[in-house]
């Protein structure tokens, strides 16, 4: 660690893991509830199991990409952050509203939850993924905005990389394209159409440009490789993520309500929204293929690898599957869908933070790299979760091949509860691949604590 | 990558393409806007429905079900729900006295939970999901099941 303020982003880092788990905890309950129909019910109802389980997911995933700048932005600009102490403040502010936004979907009714916390004043709340009340949304754009201006100040004192830039650029849109979030419109068509102006151009838009500057960050520290080479690729994969993906949002709009010719629009940009992809996965191993250092952190670049791999496969392989107008036809809306979902979350933005963290929490805790065992854990915790994502994503995809084959294309279609009454067996695949990945992320953390021996500097 | 090709002309493409393709994205937005009013239903959209959008929003219907196939697929596409259950003859009605016998309770089969709701209340959920049933969705989905 070259500057003493980098190490605000291990409060982020742990956060996130500990939400990573919550996150998967409810997985596994919803899991169940796939198969077991009343399992904690009603407790715990399915859809607040999923609230957590997914607004977990999106505020790890944000807590890791401030980590990630926080570590990131010092080392590029060669300068302290502009404020630790703002990022530290912030980081309460946001850990809190995190924890009492849960405790509200666990405790309190929902409807109860959106009349105490003003969503008659401006409604926003009952959408998926911005289940947020509006005090915790609105707590999200104060966070966002302090932490733009500590690192847009960071970086405009210091040294400007592409690096910085294109991660900047990411941050600053992902910020700017959650105010969609704030506009709800009675029509439900117009809603929709919206809605994705947070969804998609999230993912398969700004989202895409943290992930390659967070990327090429560790690529070129691990490889050592010249920087005018990274900057060329940098930019040649995110200008094909945007090129691809803005008007990629048309995959979107098949179905809702908006104009026919989205099918083509959509069905055109979109099949080509796997090429930055693939070229992020030839980028990460061309790099490492021409290392001109053997960094002892192999544990990092193996993460880093994963990530270009996995991120092809779910985003660009599971996403071109069923991005088609006449495929998505029948898979709207089905298991195909939510198998491309996890697998795409997993392997783009769940991998990218482990590599940042697998990164730089070593450094933050003194030394280059663990000792050689607890990278040994961390690896295995690596191949345990990946592999176990790879079977989460068969066993939905059969699953949901065999429900579209039952329910939308068979002569005589089964109402949707008579089919997943048929395709059970896939769902408890699906769950003990889940068990599997939960023990992959408990020895990811027992890594953390495991020394080999060695002198422990963590404080 | 060839030595005559240079990050600043790579940064540039960035620029000019990202500009360009928003900028056509807005365009295409502008014109769906000018076509939605032909397949929105948006004569329908009465306060009653516009209520019970609010209904559907903070029971969070969503968390189960999907609507138009966006939301979770832990229940049926309630869409078109209204058709499927009897149209103009009678979905309301069921839409309604589904609601009100919920849950079902039968043993490990999945749940809805019951959200007593007023019988205004139930007049514009039912409402809502007739609307909603009377967008085009370009024929979506393939058959009454959802
Ligand atoms: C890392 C990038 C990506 C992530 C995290 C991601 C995630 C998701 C998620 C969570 C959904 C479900 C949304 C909902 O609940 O309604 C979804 C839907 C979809 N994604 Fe992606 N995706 C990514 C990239 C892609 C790419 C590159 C493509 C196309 C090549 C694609 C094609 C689709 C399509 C067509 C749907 C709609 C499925 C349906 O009709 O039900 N995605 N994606
Ligand atoms: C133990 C592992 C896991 C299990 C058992 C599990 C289970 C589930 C279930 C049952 C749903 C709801 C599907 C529905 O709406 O009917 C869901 C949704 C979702 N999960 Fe997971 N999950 C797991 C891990 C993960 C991981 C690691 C990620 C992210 C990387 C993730 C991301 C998501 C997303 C994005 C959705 C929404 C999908 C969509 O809307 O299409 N899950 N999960
Ligand atoms: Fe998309």
């Amino acid at each position: 660690m070259q500057f003493q303020s980098q190490a605000v982003s291990r409060f982020y880092f742990t956060a996130a893991i500990g939400l990573f788990v919550a996150q998967i905890l409810f997985g596994l309950v919803m899991g169940l509830q796939y198969v077991i129909g009343d399992f904690l019910f009603p407790a715990i109802p399915f859809n607040v199991a999923r609230m957590v389980h997914t607004n977990a997911l999106i505020v790890w995933l944000l807590m890791g990409f401030m980590g990630a700048a926080y570590y990131l932005v010092p080392e590029e600009s060669e300068t302290e952050l502009y404020s630790p102490k703002l990022a530290i403040a912030l980081f309460w502010i946001f850990l809190v509203a995190a924890a009492l936004t849960v405790l509200g979907y666990l405790f309190v009714p929902y409807a109860s939850l959106a009349e105490w916390t003003g969503n008659d004043l401006l409604a926003t709340m009952g959408r998926e993924f911005l289940e947020q009340p509006l005090p915790t949304k609105l707590g999200i754009v104060i966070v966002a905005i302090g932490f733009l201006f500590n690192i847009t100040m960071t970086v405009l004192k210091g040294r400007k990389t592409a690096i910085s830039t294109v991660l900047l650029l990411g941050l600053w849109g992902l910020a700017v394209f959650f105010l969609f979030s704030f506009y709800n419109p009675d029509n439900i068509a117009r809603d929709k159409y919206y809605w994705w102006f947070v969804v998609h151009l999230w993912v398969e838009g700004v989202w895409e440009l943290i992930l390659a500057a967070i990327l090429a960050f560790v690529l070129i520290k691990v490889t050592g490789v010249d920087r005018e080479v990274i900057d060329k690729w940098l930019y040649v994969i995110i200008t094909m993520a945007l090129v691809s993906g803005i008007i990629g949002t048309g995959h979107h709009f098949y179905w809702i309500g908006s104009a026919e010719y989205w099918q083509w629009w959509g069905s055109v940009f979109s099949a080509m929204e796997p090429i930055p992809f693939f070229a992020m996965t030839v980028f990460a191993f061309n790099m490492v293929n021409r290392r001109r250092r053997e960094h002892p952190n192999r544990a990092a670049t193996l993460w880093a690898l994963g990530t270009g791999v996995m991120a092809f496969l779910g985003a660009g392989v599971w996403g071109f599957l069923h991005t088609l107008a006449p495929v998505n036809y029948y898979t709207h809306g089905s298991q195909v869908t939510a198998a491309h979902g996890h697998m795409a979350f997993y392997g783009a933005y769940v991998m990218v933070v482990i590599t940042m963290i697998s990164y730089a929490m070593p450094l933050i805790r003194g030394r280059a790299a663990n000792s050689s065992k607890a990278q040994v854990l961390e690896m295995w915790s690596f191949w345990l979760m990946t592999v176990a994502m790879v079977f989460i994503t068969l066993f939905l995809t059969a699953a949901g091949i065999l429900q579209v084959w039952l329910q939308r294309v068979s002569a005589t279609p089964l109402p949707f509860m008579a089919t997943q009454d048929q395709i059970g067996l896939f769902y408890w695949l699906r769950e003990g691949a889940g068990v599997v990945f939960l023990v992959g992320l408990v020895i990811y953390i027992a890594s953390f604590f495991y020394n080999g021996g060695e002198e422990k500097t963590a404080a | 990558m060839s030595r005559s090709f240079t990050p600043s002309m790579a940064r540039n493409i960035f620029y000019g393409g990202t500009v360009f393709f928003a900028l056509l994205f807005l365009a295409l937005t502008y014109q769906n806007e000018q076509v939605l009013p032909t397949r929105d239903n948006r004569a329908n959209l009465t306060e009653k429905v516009a209520a019970g959008k609010k209904i559907w929003e903070t029971r969070n219907c969503i968390g189960c079900h999907t609507l138009l196939g966006e939301g979770a697929y832990f229940a049926p596409e309630l869409g078109n729900v209204y058709k499927r259950r009897g149209g103009d003859a009678g979905g309301t009605e069921f839409i309604k006295s589904w609601i009100q016998a919920q849950p079902g309770g039968t043993p490990g089969r999945r749940q809805m939970p019951q959200f007593n709701l007023s019988e205004k209340e139930l007049d514009e959920i039912a409402a809502f999901l007739k609307y909603v049933s009377e967008i085009n969705t370009s024929n979506w989905p393939p058959n009454i099941e959802g």
